[in-house]
């Protein structure tokens, strides 16, 4: 079942499939959604893709860390993190996929 | 940023292709993502991040108002783990003031 790792390449081929523009296109436009979600993100912006799922950004405060080698203590810098919360639809989606395979591999 | 105003930018800097299969080939891009998880695989688009899927083990927990134990079923849910590029990208110099550390270890 599981194992394989999707990429550029097979998003490029799924839109050149379907929309039957050239190869370097398709790669263009799978470049271009992903780098305006990016650009939107950098801003501070939330980015909502329905029926898959919102990306936020979220700031951290100054906290203090350890080195967990050494028991050192190191203060980790305030920064901003992405979240990405799936939509019930994505969510049910992968859940419902694996538990049929569960279930088939159960009998 | 929702997904229509995804659909619109692209639209823009394409005035030759028809709004409506901008549309279809942003829903493919996504799609193409959910269909992977659904079967188990992993999605990795380097500078933008991954998405996995995570096993979660059937466990018992409580109702928090009761205190009666509740049997959670095991589930599958998506998880997403933002690139390398897209985290620097989010907390470029000069975005925090003052700059503590890397977070690495060094002072």
């Amino acid at each position: 079942m599981a194992g394989k790792t999707v990429t550029r390449a097979d998003l490029t081929e799924a839109v050149y499939r379907a929309l039957g523009v050239s190869r370097n296109e398709s790669a263009a436009f799978v470049e271009r959604i992903l780098e305006l979600i990016s650009a939107s993100l950098e801003q501070g912006d939330t980015v909502k893709i329905s029926s898959f799922g919102t990306y936020s950004v979220r700031s951290k405060k100054l906290r203090m860390g350890r080195n967990p080698k050494t028991g050192e203590e190191v203060p980790i810098s305030p920064r901003r993190v992405i979240t990405f919360r799936a939509s019930h639809v994505l969510k049910d989606r992968i859940d419902s996929g694996h538990q049929k395979d569960s279930a088939t591999a159960a009998e | 940023m929702i997904k229509s105003e995804l659909v619109q930018k692209i639209a823009e800097e394409n005035p030759n292709l028809y709004h409506r299969d901008i549309e279809h080939m942003v829903s493919i891009v996504f799609d193409e993502i959910v269909d992977a998880l659904a079967r188990g695989d992993r999605v990795e688009l380097r500078g933008f991040g991954a998405f996995s899927v995570k096993h979660r083990p059937a466990r018992t927990g409580r109702n928090p108002r009761t205190g009666d134990p509740v049997r959670i079923n095991e589930k599958w849910t998506p998880f997403f783990k933002a690139g390398k590029e897209l985290r620097d990208r989010l907390n470029a110099e000069g975005r925090f003031s003052p700059h503590v550390n890397t977070g690495q270890g060094k002072q």
